[in-house]
């Protein structure tokens, strides 16, 4: 651990950090911040797993040196909920089954959330055009796009979004 | 301990409380909120960081390797060669099963002279930091004598090949013979012929594979593994020569596997560098590890000749099959074994002959995923019939009609299906879906195209596959499960709960789950084979029901009435015809333990054992059962682009029963986002058996601007031999989709590319070369 001083607000709260010229900022989260939310998928910046918000804007935390967060404010996803009340987007991924393995889901999560902050109505061409850089497996992102609507209606108060809790029905009859 | 075929009163639809509800899974809010501990989030005071140096070449000679500067560098705990261990092969034999040898061919684990797949592992180093791995990986010295490969299957048959390990290149052979071929040819009408062509595919989970080994206080060496299946304890225990009951394998909950995980990987070296330096060791993949560090899907070559009468009556089916194994044997001949039973596709065949190899190359070694040979059969037998209906001119789905399996009929091994098949309701429905045709606008045409398919659910039933669970109930009322599956993100070990909560008249809140413990929890076996519901659902049914079965005869005593009269739901034992005779379930509980009645319950359940396959034919049981459905597609394709938009996409499978509806959905929304990357976009490609895709950038999965929106029709015949009737989803929700987007594609613009993936460069160039 040696050389430059970082002072950084990660999740709300003042840190300091020393850093190497080299450190990346995933490593310094995942390692010393011990917020293990945020995710090595790939470390060159092709899968979004390791995204997170530096002053409301998402970035890959693999790409971003620790240096560059002097006087900044980081945001992860042990940090958006508050104060026990999850986020919108994190309750409607929940309501909506919008993750299966969870590996993608803190990136996920944070892209979206930053989608509704610049984009509070979006249309769903405009989720999919959002997300294109985080990369699922599982889902197959439609119950994602969903839930990424659903959390934009809850600060709506006149939508009616879809219930995604019902979504879904079966037939037991020919 | 019970043992027995779960009976238990059937239930009708409306009685479930618990099983066929939409409940949010037991994973889900951890997952949500970043607080679920993957294995790779865990860290160990003075663990060290692992590296492995791969080999940059595919097909060589080791000459040398010099590895005394990377262990002379400060802070380097330990590098090890192939002359380090005492134990340098690893007989890998099918993961988690029950000890039965298998054909194959010894892996190294790490290269003591050759080399057979480019990227097969030379050395491990294990440091203070990733970094100084790193740099001691770039410390160590080799030299490598190129010598000839063989780079695909058939220049691997040739006379005079070379040979890639042991005495041939053919690794596995499988034939089915049924009826009468040439009979069969005769009374044909007609007989067509086509070549369809797979390629090796990535699994492409988010989370690359990851452990984290130490030994305990007990001496036990410990691993936390980024697996699907902890079984494997017994290998790397061989590996490193120790007891089988002195590996203790956690997986926790794993960020995806599609089969990639099911092998072992990275474990073996990890348990080794615990072994030398004494210390918590960590290994992480890197992303190009992972791509180069497990087996992928096998390319197929599959020849179909179906004979049939005018009115497209199949008379004669012959198959030959020829599947690129790779370096090393792995799953191999299984792969190839479901390919050949699924062959002639969900249809009625009398007279077949299934002629399969898979043939040992120098490419990366291939193995197990999603589908296990049947979904590449579905890209060959789908097509076929498409191609069948445009040559007789008969309707798509009116020559499938004349052709469907029914209940009753036998599949290709000549052994009957007795569950449902619903292959006709589920292509009619999905069709219908699709609703009105896009209009075609500028270069844009318009095509439609349907797939059905038959996959198995349940590992080869001559594997005789069994799956264990602990159910138990606190004296608070409260519920207990333990079991072995691992939850690899579709939901498995949430199914456990609701089933035990639907037996146990509680709600899925009241279950703890605790799973994937080898040394703690019961074994349940691998989760692959779309067999997790189906195995471990039933191990967990027959466990609650026995355990139900014995309070609900105490409860008889305290209430005054019989045993058949009473039930429990909501936390309360009451009689069924005057429920204010009751008592809360929590103090029925402690009733009982009072009374020294055991409150748990452990049990196995077993498929169905079948003895090997005829030798000559292929012929007998195979698999326990099969899931039956479809998948229609719409496209769009841009005839100057070659680009393919999917524009609708739906789904109708029979799962036998939907345990979790939305799990369900999830999963079929994730197999048709797997299916459109494996019939569009990707490709590991391999050159001279080097890898030059080696990242997300080269290897294109689908996006979510990609993917479209999924229709799900879930349709439940409860036939299945699962809990409550259910078959399963897992790897049905992917074997249908890649053959409908070729149909649709084909369907589009009137030619067909006949190799996966259908790449714009492919459709540009099959439009080109059509005579104008």
């Amino acid at each position: 651990m040696n050389g430059m001083t970082v002072r950084v607000r990660v999740n709300s709260e003042p840190r300091e950090w020393s850093v190497a010229s080299n450190d990346l900022l995933l490593n310094v989260l995942r390692g010393e911040e011990e917020l293990t939310g945020t995710k090595y998928g790939c470390g060159i910046g092709e899968c979004g797993a390791c995204t997170v918000l530096v002053d409301g804007q998402p970035v890959l935390s693999c790409l971003t040196l620790a240096t560059s967060l002097d006087g900044r404010d980081v945001v992860t996803i042990e940090g958006i909920a508050d104060e026990g009340q999850l986020h919108p987007v994190q309750e409607s991924f929940l309501e909506c089954a919008a993750l299966q393995c969870g590996f993608c889901t803190p990136g996920m999560i944070m892209m979206s959330s930053a989608l509704l902050s610049q984009v509070p109505n979006p249309s769903e061409e405009d989720v999919r055009h959002f997300l294109r850089g985080c990369l699922c497996r599982c889902t197959g992102y439609a119950a994602i796009v969903r839930a990424v609507l659903a959390a934009a209606d809850k600060a709506n108060p006149d939508a009616e979004g879809p219930q995604c809790a019902e979504h879904v029905s079966t037939e037991a009859s020919r | 301990m019970t043992d027995t075929i779960p009976t238990g009163k059937a239930v009708t639809r409306d009685a479930l409380r618990q099983v066929g509800r939409p409940l949010v899974r037991t994973d889900a809010v951890g997952k949500a909120v970043g607080k679920t501990m993957y294995v790779g989030d865990h860290v160990m005071q003075g663990m060290l960081h692992a590296r492995v140096l791969r080999s940059p070449i595919a097909s060589a000679r080791l000459t040398r390797l010099d590895v005394s500067k990377a262990r002379a560098l400060d802070r380097v705990a330990c590098v090890l060669t192939a002359d380090d261990l005492e134990r340098p092969l690893i007989a890998v034999d099918i993961p988690g099963q029950t000890g039965r040898a298998r054909l194959e061919t010894d892996q190294q684990v790490l290269v003591r002279d050759r080399v057979r797949y480019h990227g097969e592992p030379l050395a491990l180093i294990a440091a203070e930091t990733v970094e100084i791995a790193e740099e001691a990986m770039r410390l160590i010295e080799f030299d490598l004598e190129p010598i000839p490969g063989v780079y695909n299957p058939e220049d691997a048959l040739q006379p005079g090949a070379p040979i890639v390990q042991g005495t041939d290149n053919v690794v596995a052979a499988q034939k089915i013979v049924k009826g009468d071929i040439e009979k069969g040819f005769r009374e044909a009408d007609r007989i067509i012929e086509n070549t369809f062509q797979t390629q090796f595919v990535e699994h492409a989970f988010l989370e690359p594979e990851v452990g984290l080994g130490w030994v305990d206080e007990n001496n036990i060496i410990n691993l936390r593994a980024s697996t699907q299946v902890i079984e494997n304890f017994r290998f790397i225990a061989d590996a490193i020569g120790v007891p089988h009951n002195r590996v203790r394998v956690r997986a926790s909950l794993v960020g995806g596997g599609f089969g990639g995980k099911e092998d072992v990987t990275m474990e073996c070296y990890i348990a080794l560098l615990v072994k030398h330096t004494g210390r918590p060791i960590r290994l992480e993949f890197t992303r190009e590890d992972s791509l180069m560090g497990h087996g992928k899907r096998h390319p197929f070559t599959m020849t179909y000749r179906t004979g049939v009468k005018a009115d497209g009556t199949i008379t004669a089916l012959e198959v030959r099959l020829i599947a690129d194994a790779g370096a090393y044997v792995f799953l191999s001949p299984y792969v190839l074994l479901y390919a050949a039973i699924a062959a002639p596709g969900p249809y009625r065949v009398d007279n077949l002959l299934i002629d399969g190899r898979a043939v040992a190359t120098n490419n990366m070694y291939t193995s197990a995923f999603r589908g296990f040979g049947a979904a590449q059969a579905a890209v060959a037998y789908e097509q076929q019939m498409d191609e069948i209906a445009m040559e007789l001119g008969i309707d798509r789905i009116e020559l499938r009609r004349r052709n469907y399996l029914r209940s009753g009929d036998t599949i290709s091994s000549n052994y009957p299906i007795e569950s449902a098949v619903w292959t006709e309701e589920c292509v009619d429905r999905a069709w219908a879906a699709l609703g009105e045709p896009t209009e075609a606008t500028g270069h844009l045409r318009i095509g439609r195209g349907v797939a059905a398919y038959q996959q198995s659910y349940g590992r080869i039933t001559y594997l005789h596959d069994t799956s264990q669970a602990w159910v138990g109930v606190e004296i608070d009322g409260s519920v207990t499960v333990r079991s072995g599956v691992t939850d690899i993100g579709a939901g498995q070990v949430s199914a456990l709960g609701q089933i035990a909560a639907e037996v146990l008249g509680v709600d899925l809140d009241d279950v703890a789950i605790y799973n994937s413990d080898s040394a703690v929890t019961p074994l349940a076996g691998t989760t692959t084979a779309t067999r997790a519901l189906y195995m471990t659902g039933n191990a967990v049914k027959v466990a609650a029901e026995a355990l139900r079965g014995r309070l609900i005869e105490r409860a008889a005593k305290s209430l005054g009435v019989a045993s058949d009269g009473i039930d429990i739901a909501d936390g309360t034992v009451f009689a069924i015809d005057d429920p204010g005779i009751s008592m809360p379930f929590h103090e029925l509980v402690k009733l009982s333990a009072a009374d020294g009645i055991h409150c748990s319950e452990l049990a196995i359940f077993r498929a169905p054992f079948s003895d090997g396959l005829d030798p000559e034919t292929g012929e007998g049981q195979v698999h326990p059962d099969y899931v039956f459905g479809a998948h229609a597609i719409e496209v769009a394709v841009d005839v100057e682009t070659g680009e393919v938009s999917i524009l609708k996409s739906v789904a109708a499978h029979d799962v036998g029963r939907a345990i979790n509806p939305t799990a369900v959905e999830g999963q079929i929304e994730g197999g048709a986002a797997q299916g459109q990357g494996f019939a569009l976009s990707e490709e590991m490609i391999y050159e001279e058996g080097r890898l030059i895709t080696p990242s997300f950038s080269e290897y294109l999965i689908p996006t979510s601007m990609d993917v479209p929106k999924v229709e799900s029709i879930i349709l439940e015949s409860g036939t299945g031999l699962g809990p409550f009737g259910a078959k399963g989803i897992g790897e049905p929700a992917l074997t249908p989709v890649a053959p409908a987007i070729a149909n649709a594609v084909t369907d589009a613009i009137g030619v067909r590319v006949k190799e996966l993936p259908i790449t714009p460069e492919k459709i540009v160039a099959a439009l080109h070369a059509e005579p104008t």
